[in-house]
């Protein structure tokens, strides 16, 4: 597992049935790119978040391929559509096989 | 006559630049990024935070505490606020039941402590070191700024005011003389670029006036929160100088003396700068 | 077969992208990147909406959107950068709008492409083009 990773996402605590809410997550990850030497001309290995994923009640909202030319600390803003009260899940993979997973619930006024 | 001379430069380069009108307001707080210069400050009219040199979407960073990246490392030191190190079995919330009890700490420092100039990372291993009994954290490491930033951002908002006079003023004298003496073999003082050409392009890139209400800053350069010292380091190395120490006096007394430049601005800890 | 100078450098190019050491994007890099993902269909201006600073003021942290109402999957390039890929978006059905934004590395003064798939089937394109500039001091 990488070293800091800490998630964070912003999800409103309450919706209206059937509003769009937007939602906002970061990660702490150096995304090493696979693209820089160290002092000694060694390239250094890639260590990136490949995937993001984020549920609401076991349905997909939205599934991101990430490639090397994220930033470090990969930040996503999307929106989502809350149909009932329920449970968002972010999900990260990184490369080195670590899963880093929190869920945000959402209660419908 | 420098900001039209800055604004004509800006306008040359045709760079996106929200300047002086731009409004820094942060859930719901406005901050004061222009201000005048204080007594003290005698060769600027006015003072600028280096949020209004930057572009409209590196500003944008800063508007939003969840789209600040630095919030990442405040997270990572409330964590480590409540971390036991040491030989005494301590966290920093076993004698400091609140971090928010730290409101307008940051205002006030360097200051002075028995006849010692002390910055916020001195005060930080004194009770790592003297209270905690576990080792001292770098000077510009990344548990260091995380807890620097989070100590600081109970300031937010809050004008900028350390004291210059008493057991302060020869450290004052000493960072003030530090700023106006050309080093290095570019032959260069902090003055030259930040109080002598501020606005003005240094190739693709506008000069601030080095404030340093901001600090720690998290840089799009390096991703990462940077300390004062680590900036005064940078700014050195650009010169082709050879640095002071971080934690050192010279810094110490240099960041007391660009402290009392930013007199009346707020404290923007943790800001985002390019 | 003699060894040519010419023969050496087009393998050895060849062998250098292949590795992704440090070269820029060839502009088939992002051409090939396009047909894998459109399968070599048609793809249409219009339709999507990429939006990106036109002078990023720091190549390391530039934020992106992309918008393709109707899409059910975008995918951004950037063809200046060692690799072309930079992210796929994929829309499920909690998805309130086909949009994402992001912050992306560019390597140097370049175009973001984004190509969107419609659950039509058919394929649109935007392009910006993105100005990187040299911070003040070397950095």
């Amino acid at each position: 597992m990488a070293k800091g990773v800490k998630p964070r996402v912003k999800v409103p605590k309450s919706a209206a049935a059937g509003d769009t809410i937007t939602i906002k997550t970061l990660i702490s990850h150096k995304m090493e790119s696979g693209q820089r030497k160290d002092d000694d001309g060694n390239v250094i290995p890639r260590s990136i978040i490949n995937r993001f994923t984020c549920e609401f009640n076991g349905q997909n909202v939205i599934d991101v391929a990430l490639e090397p030319a994220i930033s470090t600390n990969p930040y996503f803003e999307f929106e989502a559509i809350v149909p009932e009260a329920g449970e968002f899940k972010f999900t990260w993979y990184d490369d080195d096989g670590s899963v880093y997973e929190t869920a945000k619930a959402i209660a419908v006024e | 006559m420098k900001k039209a001379l800055a604004a004509a430069a800006i306008a040359a380069a045709g760079m996106a630049y929200a300047g002086e009108d731009a409004v820094l307001s942060v859930e719901g707080q406005d901050f004061v990024t222009k201000t005048a210069a204080p007594a003290h400050t005698e060769n600027l009219s006015e003072i600028y935070s280096g949020w209004t040199f930057r572009s409209n979407e590196t500003q944008a960073l800063q508007l939003d505490d969840f789209d600040n990246p630095a919030f990442v490392f405040v997270d990572q030191a409330i964590d480590l606020w409540d971390a036991a190190e040491g030989s005494a079995g301590k966290a920093c919330s076993s004698c400091h039941e609140n971090v928010e009890d730290f409101a307008g700490l940051r205002t006030q420092l360097p200051r002075v402590d028995d006849g010692e100039l002390v910055a916020m990372e001195d005060l930080i291993n004194e009770c790592r070191t003297e209270r905690m009994g576990a080792e001292p954290w770098k000077w510009s490491g990344g548990q260091m700024t995380a807890m620097t930033a989070l100590i600081g951002l109970q300031s937010r908002g809050m004008p900028m005011s350390v004291s210059i006079d008493g057991d302060a003023a020869p450290f004052w004298d000493k960072g003030k003389e530090l700023y106006y003496t050309r080093v290095g073999q570019l032959d260069m003082a902090c003055s030259n670029c930040h109080e002598d050409n501020y606005g003005v392009m240094i190739r693709a890139d506008h000069l601030s006036q080095g404030q340093i209400n901001g600090f720690p800053t998290y840089r799009l350069k390096n991703a990462k929160l940077n300390s004062i010292h680590g900036r005064f380091k940078g700014c050195m190395k650009n010169i082709r100088a050879t640095p002071f120490k971080e934690g050192g006096e010279e810094f110490k007394a240099l960041e007391l003396y660009l402290a009392s430049r930013a007199q009346g601005l707020s404290v923007e800890t943790p800001s985002v700068r390019n | 077969m003699a060894l040519t100078r010419r023969y050496f450098l087009v393998t050895g190019t060849g062998a250098l992208a292949a590795a992704g050491l440090g070269l820029p994007a060839l502009a088939s890099a992002t051409d090939d990147a396009i047909a894998a993902f459109t399968g070599g269909a048609p793809v249409a201006d219009g339709g999507v909406t990429l939006t990106a600073p036109e002078i990023a003021e720091n190549g390391n942290t530039v934020p992106i959107e992309v918008d393709a109402p109707g899409a059910s999957e975008i995918i951004i390039l950037a063809d200046g950068n060692p690799l072309p890929g930079v992210a796929t978006f994929m829309f499920g059905p909690m998805a309130a709008a086909r949009s994402g934004s992001t912050r992306i590395r560019l390597a140097g003064t370049q175009n973001v492409i984004a190509v969107a798939k419609m659950e039509d089937g058919t394929f649109a394109k935007a392009q910006a083009a993105v100005k990187v500039t040299i911070g003040g001091c070397g950095g």
